[in-house]
């Protein structure tokens, strides 16, 4: 997945409150929350960036982490955003 | 995740996450126990667009589009287009009368998080003499069966008065039949021009004492009405409500208030941004006024139960007193008297 494109979900609406993200699931009124490390990796996923390349500039660059965990950190995220219908993920560059 | 710890996260930053937007005070019903006062402009299109841009920058998440009766507005749904279009968890309240098939349809695709329909009874007797407009629990009602149809979530919000308080297990029925949230409300505020004569129309105390026990309607009922305890030093540090904490509301014509319900106006969003408004120094002071502050609610025996409305206190003349509406609602719940409505009686 790390080479993978990510993309927010367009139907999601989401407001960054301080340094983490609050996202609001229209299908069922599920509220989520990101931590200040996830709502970095959030706001670049603009569906151009690959998620080894958002993690280098944000997460690793900001945070003094080893950057294979901070990576494998970021998979879990997105398959979890994924999975929550947050989020998009193709091997290809993705419309934001 | 709850909304209300959201909520709170977004009231330790100063951040308006919810804001109560009117797009019109012209209502096609006439509500017995309406706070409002249906005079006054309207935003132009391009306003409300302007407007809810300035929410978006500043951090709203939720907005809930309201009147009057919105669907009066011809341009709703280029509205709720901007409202989507910007990211925004929408709330639309509405007594439905106005939407047929194509309407409910059309919501449908700007997915709202609920849109909430005035119900007082199934009754057309009871319904149609609340909003006095003959006919309108039909319309109500064929609104509410286009909405489900198309699969919008629906909340039937219930007021119960004095004319309507033996409806509402009929109401909860339907709300189950139909799939949709049913919410109620015991108390009928003053207009927000002042005037009291709506407050008659509260259920009284005695038959409120035993609406609040009623398990169907609350099922919490016995931790709700419990006695109260003595507030600790979190709650009275804490705010007591979400009023210009992380909420506030915008008229037709753009004052901005801290709730719909507590009339101190703080600007107007046509002459001054809201962002200014918002952190303006009239905000800021009364933003700052914390449970501890309240000199008589601060040491009532009720106050860790009562959800004293800081807009009906204003009302009643004195922006840091109790509310004898919330003096008395206390009453019911717990079955015995604030100090304080001792006092004041």
């Amino acid at each position: 997945m790390r080479e993978s494109y990510i993309a927010r979900n367009a139907d999601v609406a989401a407001r960054r409150l301080g340094d983490e993200v609050v996202i609001f699931r229209p299908d069922d009124g599920e509220l989520f929350n990101l931590n200040p490390q996830a709502a970095l990796v959030w706001m670049a996923a603009d569906g151009r960036t690959r998620l080894d390349e958002i993690v280098r500039s944000t997460v690793w660059r900001e945070y003094d982490v080893d950057l294979e965990r901070a990576t494998a950190d970021a998979e879990a995220l997105v398959a979890e955003l994924v999975e929550a219908g947050l989020m998009r993920v193709a091997a290809e560059p993705l419309e934001d | 995740m709850l909304y209300a710890e959201v909520s709170s996260k977004a009231a330790a930053l100063g951040v308006p996450l919810a804001v109560h937007l009117d797009l019109t005070y012209r209502c096609n019903e006439d509500c017995v126990h309406c706070y409002l006062e249906h005079t006054g402009g309207e935003f132009t299109t391009l306003e409300v667009r302007g407007v809810l841009e300035q929410l978006a920058s500043a951090g709203c998440l939720f907005v809930a589009v309201s009147g009057g009766e919105p669907f009066l507005r011809r341009d709703l749904f280029t509205v709720l287009e901007s409202a989507s279009a910007l990211k925004f968890g929408i709330r639309l309240k509405t007594n439905a009368t106005l939407i047929g098939p194509a309407e409910a349809s059309r919501i449908r695709q700007f997915r709202p998080e609920r849109v909430d329909v005035s119900l007082y009874s199934l009754r057309a007797a009871v319904h149609d003499a609340i909003t006095r407009a003959p006919g309108s629990l039909e319309r109500t009602l064929r609104g509410i069966r286009h909405l489900r149809e198309e699969g919008v979530r629906v909340a039937l919000t219930h007021v119960i008065t004095a004319l309507n308080a033996s409806e509402y297990q009929e109401v909860m029925a339907f709300a189950t039949d139909i799939g949709a949230k049913f919410q109620f409300d015991a108390m009928i505020t003053p207009k927000v021009s002042g005037d009291r004569s709506t407050v008659r129309l509260n259920v009284p105390r005695e038959a409120l004492h035993s609406l609040l026990r009623d398990h169907r309607l609350l099922p919490m009922w016995e931790e709700f009405c419990k006695p109260p305890e003595a507030p600790d030093g979190d709650f009275l540090d804490g705010a007591g409500c979400g009023a210009l904490q992380s909420a506030c509301y915008i008229s037709p014509v753009g004052d901005v208030y801290p709730c719909v319900q507590w009339p101190v106006l703080l600007g107007n969003i046509r002459r001054t941004s809201f962002e200014e408004i918002w952190r303006g120094p009239q905000a800021e002071s009364l933003r700052a006024v914390r449970n501890r502050d309240l000199p008589q609610c601060s040491r009532c025996s009720h106050f860790s139960v009562c959800q004293r409305c800081p807009g009906l206190a204003c009302m009643e003349g004195d922006p840091l007193g109790p509310s004898s509406q919330n003096c008395e609602f206390a009453a019911a719940r717990t079955g015995t008297h604030p100090a304080i409505l001792h006092r004041s009686a």
